[in-house]
């Protein structure tokens, strides 16, 4: 299929979590095949869709409600500014390791050549329209087409 | 440990094609690797982003990120892909004499 010589040749990679640390992973596994030679796509459905709007994907969070590997009781976690300052405080250790706030590595990977796609049935109901997306958006597709795109590669579910 | 002839010069390269002794770079063996790697004939284009690697390591002993080549190096990050095709840092960086990157990004 998309093995040849056992190498993987192309994959196409789902982002349905909008917290930072539910888009970073996939983000940087697409960005990561690019620097391969592995052809890329990225589909963005739900939350994860955040990572594509031009009004939010320079304000995602860290979670620090219900993650116990936070390591601090969720209440803790409720305080104001407890998500912000984990944010921050990720926000400076990636900078150190050069991976890039959300929009500059969004239009990264686009220059990298991943094609970024938005969840069809989320845009439904959420009542969302193209102009709500960042320009590296190449279209909004069903999940039908999602497979079609897919194919011959591996798809990754993050 | 393979070798690799430049010029009737016998070169040591690893099994991945990253030389093993960074002192025996020099421009007709960065032309050589590059041919092997599909990449073509080097222009200036591809030197600058060659030189800035070979700069920045010296500089700071870490082979840049594609993130980095683009801040502080100016080169889009388009550019460098279509420059060094299918593995753009790897290649790049095998060229020009350095070691494998090994970040994630």
């Amino acid at each position: 299929m998309s093995q040849d010589n056992g190498r993987i040749e192309k994959v196409s990679i789902v982002i349905s979590r909008g917290s930072l640390d539910g888009v970073y992973p996939g983000l940087i596994m697409a960005n990561g095949a690019r620097m391969e030679g592995i052809e890329a796509n990225l589909f963005f459905t739900f939350f994860g869709l955040e990572t594509i709007m031009t009004k939010h994907m320079d304000k995602l969070k860290v979670a620090t409600v219900g993650n116990p590997a936070m390591h601090m009781p969720s209440v803790v976690g409720m305080l104001p500014g407890m998500s912000a300052l984990a944010t921050k405080m990720m926000g400076r250790e990636m900078e150190k390791i050069d991976i890039p706030p959300v929009p500059e590595f969004v239009e990264m990977v686009h220059d990298a050549g991943v094609e970024l796609y938005a969840c069809r049935a989320t845009v439904d109901m959420f009542h969302l329209k193209k102009e709500d997306f960042c320009p590296e958006v190449e279209d909004i597709i069903n999940v039908g087409q999602f497979y079609e795109m897919a194919h011959g590669g591996q798809i990754i579910f993050t | 440990m393979t070798t690799m002839t430049v010029k009737d010069r016998s070169i040591e390269v690893n099994e991945e094609g990253f030389l093993v002794n960074p002192d025996d770079w020099n421009e007709e063996i960065a032309q050589e690797i590059a041919t092997r790697e599909d990449v073509g004939e080097l222009k200036e284009e591809h030197w600058k982003v060659i030189r800035f690697m070979r700069d920045d390591f010296q500089a700071n002993g870490k082979v840049p990120t594609i993130r980095r080549m683009k801040k502080t190096g100016g080169v889009p990050v388009k550019d460098i892909y279509r420059l060094f095709p299918k593995g753009p840092a790897k290649k790049a960086a095998k060229i020009a004499g350095l070691s494998k990157p090994e970040g994630c990004v």
